[in-house]
């Protein structure tokens, strides 16, 4: 359940809302529950509403760890 | 009342005006509606002949004759509105016989209270995808329903066409090995249209592909010839739909390939965001196309030459199964199967 | 999309793939259970299944709030919208979804009943701005994700001073939830489902943490691997059960660190907890009367509480009896087991609640495991 999306802030408008674009779609959403977002952010949208800010970082780890496996399968093949 | 009534003594307001029950009430209003709006838009003398028919000469050979109503919510939309889509729909399901189209027939159910200024727009873009299609709106008719019991507009429109000797399309004709091609990008009109529904409002720069197909269409029978199974526009349910009824008329599945198959970045991103899945979106201006396999590369090409079919691909093949399933190979690596949609297409949350 | 696209990568789901192949042990299987829908769909949407190894099983399990959502709830929804003061808004999900005696919010809207989809509680809220003469209300389902935003509407309807926007809540708790599966009587009774671990939920993770899942790691002694929805995450949280068992350890572990901490998100659940309070019991479809598994508004907030406002009674309703919905959702059962799957119960006339959401259990097996089952019978003919 709870389809939610990576989302890019481009602006923030005040009163606890942000503009966010999805690959060049764009959509006002709240981010009451994120309140201190910057523009540049990634945030996880879910409902109109900004759940979780996404670490970069560890989106980049994440993807490290399995090109890591790849390499871990790819020695023993 | 002593004056003498001339006939349409004031001009129709077009800026300011509605439409009222008298306009569809068989009077001077109607008369006056239809001779400054339809006829002098439509333009052509079969519709300025004023008769409640058109009359025009056959040639030899087969014809088709289709028809098809139009309720687009909202009615203008980004890439074109409720009168373009009426015109480019009936063409198109003429060209899916591989048909020339030749006239169209146009019906209004008009709600009343509806801006005249709306209906000129709507019936000026018509106009205008008519004469860019080269097929005139020939004959009529217009009614007006009391405000409530219609949506603005409800156009109908009926089209008639002639097919090229020796060609004989049809859904119950794909066998397996054929092949199966595109014409373009998929989920484009539908996307457009809900970016503007009410509660749902998203800003995105994607237009409906809302367009006339038939020159795509004569393009790959002068390619392809009877090599040509069938065709098929996938509009309402989108791909997945008219695979499904293909599958089902032919008795074959599908195997297809998602990776061929051409989305655009923002119609996918739009689809993320709404739940949706860009196969069963709908699609005003695209093809598909089952061809026998040696003829694929041909028709490819020859689709990929015309302006409607730059992005043509070739997307998948047709399986012997008696499960008539859609098959579709994951760009991720697995399998699955396309189904019928079940229900409306509805956005989700979860 | 950028982190969207990296995380299907077809090259590094092969790389993947075969590193579990090499992980997994000849001499036994594994059985894992993914709570929630959103893994559900993707392991159906992105066909990956058929990049594990045959010894590894998924069983699906009941983290989708449209199929665990009571028959009796829908019913008390539909009696709402059938008020003519009340604009009942919905998330699209819920239209479809079977009442008792064939009903459902589809239905009564094309009966006259006022109901909008929505896609958002703003939207709710902005037509209750703009309808004042309506009663609107909003229909609340989901779990911890969904939830803080019902929190934030009913908050920000407070400060608009709006007197005609109220909720109906039936916002759920997963860690319940999971508990319930584990400790159910009839899991015990008929003992026909090991779960061997859990990939544990995505987005309600960036909300609750990690840590709400250490009880039952311990508890259980069974492993949970918290995942992302895309389908590398899947089979990344797999390969990291795997390695678990393996090695006989029962940790909770996090795979989706890019939005998930272990303490969540301090200011969503700070928002529910100022707004929502336990309910002693709550129905859930499939799994009966689940104690404190269940969100409603407090006191406080009985201005905006539509079960006050309306007086709504609580009616139970049957499933029907031949649906095995139940047993499914627990994992005790498969789709195909079930007498109405595919017969009576299709996506076009849903009878049980795995059926509805494209996330149920049935629903993703209608979609792809039927094909699974005939590429077998073709391959064994």
């Amino acid at each position: 359940m709870c389809l939610a999306l990576p989302a890019e802030v481009t602006e923030l408008l005040g009163d606890d809302m942000a503009r966010v674009s999805l690959d060049g779609v764009g959509k006002e959403i709240s981010i009451a529950l994120v309140p201190d977002v910057a523009v540049g952010d990634y945030v996880i949208l879910h409902v109109g509403y900004a759940l979780s800010r996404l670490d970069k970082a560890e989106a980049e780890k994440t993807l490290a760890l399995f090109a890591e496996a790849g390499l871990t399968s790819d020695a023993a093949q | 009342m002593n004056r003498p009534e001339k006939p349409f003594r004031r001009k129709l307001d077009i800026r300011n005006g509605r439409v009222d029950l008298s306009h569809g009430a068989g009077g001077r209003a109607m008369a006056q509606l239809v001779a400054d709006l339809f006829v002098a838009a439509f333009d052509n003398e079969m519709l300025s002949a004023g008769n409640d028919q058109a009359a025009f000469d056959v040639s030899e050979g087969r014809m088709v004759m289709t028809t098809d109503g139009y309720v687009v919510s909202p009615l203008f939309f980004p890439g074109g509105d409720i009168g373009s889509l009426a015109v480019h729909g009936t063409i198109n399901d003429v060209a899916m016989a591989g048909a020339r189209p030749l006239y169209l027939s146009a019906s209004f159910i008009i709600e009343e209270g509806f801006l005249l200024s709306d209906l000129a727009q709507i019936v000026g873009s018509m106009a205008a995808a008519a004469r860019d299609a080269g097929v005139a709106i020939v004959t009529g008719d217009t009614k007006v329903v009391e405000r409530g019991k219609a949506d603005g507009v409800f156009i109908s429109t009926t089209g008639i066409g002639v097919v090229p000797e020796g060609l004989s399309l049809s859904a119950d004709a794909a066998r397996p090995g054929d092949k199966v091609l595109l014409s373009g990008t998929i989920g484009d009109h539908g996307i457009a249209v809900m970016s503007k529904r009410e509660n749902l409002t998203f800003e995105t720069e994607i237009l409906s592909d809302s367009a006339a197909l038939h020159g795509l269409v004569a393009d790959m029978v002068a390619a392809g010839g009877p090599c040509l199974r069938l065709m098929r526009d996938p509009t309402r349910g989108g791909l997945a739909a008219t695979l499904n009824e293909v599958a089902a008329s032919s008795g074959v599945g599908f195997r297809l390939e998602e990776s061929a198959i051409p989305v655009r970045p923002q119609v996918h991103a739009a689809c993320e965001f709404l739940g949706l899945d860009p196969l069963y979106v709908a699609n005003e201006g695209k093809l598909v196309a089952v061809v026998a396999p040696d003829h694929a590369e041909a028709v490819l090409a020859a689709m990929q030459g015309h302006p409607l079919g730059r992005d043509a691909a070739l997307i998948g093949e047709v399986v012997a199964d008696d499960n008539r399933f859609v098959q579709l190979t994951t760009a991720f690596g697995g399998g699955r199967i396309v189904d019928w949609l079940s229900g409306d297409q509805l956005p989700r949350i979860c | 999309m950028k982190f969207v696209d990296e995380f299907r990568d077809g090259a590094l789901a092969k790389k993947l793939a075969s590193r579990i192949a090499q992980s997994v042990r000849a001499d036994r299987d594994y059985a894992f259970m993914e709570f929630c829908g959103g893994h559900t769909h993707a392991i159906s949407r992105y066909g990956v299944e058929d990049l594990l190894p045959a010894n590894v099983r998924m069983v699906h399990g009941p983290g989708c709030p449209v199929c665990v959502l009571p028959v009796g709830r829908i019913d008390t929804a539909i009696r709402l919208a059938r008020d003519p003061r009340v604009t009942l808004c919905t998330y699209g999900d819920l239209m479809r979804v079977p009442g008792s005696n064939g009903t459902s919010l589809m239905k009564a809207k094309a009966e006259g009943a006022d109901i909008r989809m929505v896609y958002s509680t703003l939207d709710a809220l902005r037509i209750a701005e703009a309808e004042p003469g309506r009663e609107v209300v909003f229909f609340a389902i989901g779990f911890e994700t969904t939830t803080p935003p019902t929190a934030i509407a009913i908050k920000l309807a407070g400060k608009k001073g709006l007197t005609n926007f109220t909720v109906f809540c039936n916002h759920v708790l997963t860690p319940s939830a999971i508990q319930n599966i584990l400790e159910s009587p009839d899991v015990r009774d008929l003992g026909t489902v090991r779960i061997d671990g859990f990939v544990g939920p995505a987005h309600v993770s960036t909300v609750i943490g990690t840590e709400p899942y250490a009880f039952f790691a311990e508890e259980f002694e069974k492993p949970v691997v918290i995942a992302g929805f895309e389908p590398l995450d899947v089979l990344q949280a797999v390969a990291m059960l795997v390695d678990q068992v393996n090695e006989g350890r029962h940790e909770v572990e996090n795979e989706y660190t890019r939005a998930v901490t272990p303490e969540g998100n301090e200011v969503a659940k700070a928002e529910v907890a100022e707004v929502f309070e336990l309910r002693r019991s709550f129905e859930w479809r499939g799994l009966g009367e689940v104690p404190y598994s269940a969100l409603k508004l407090k006191a406080k907030y009985a201005d905006f509480d539509a079960e006050a406002r309306f007086d709504l009674e609580y009616i139970p309703a049957d499933d029907n009896p031949a649906c095995d919905c139940g047993a499914i959702l627990r994992g005790v059962k498969e789709p195909a087991d079930c007498k109405l799957f595919g017969t009576v119960c299709t996506p076009e006339t849903p009878m049980g609640s795995c059926m509805v959401s494209s996330e149920g259990a049935c629903a993703a097996h209608w979609t792809y495991g039927r094909f699974r089952a005939a590429s077998r019978v073709k391959r064994a003919s």
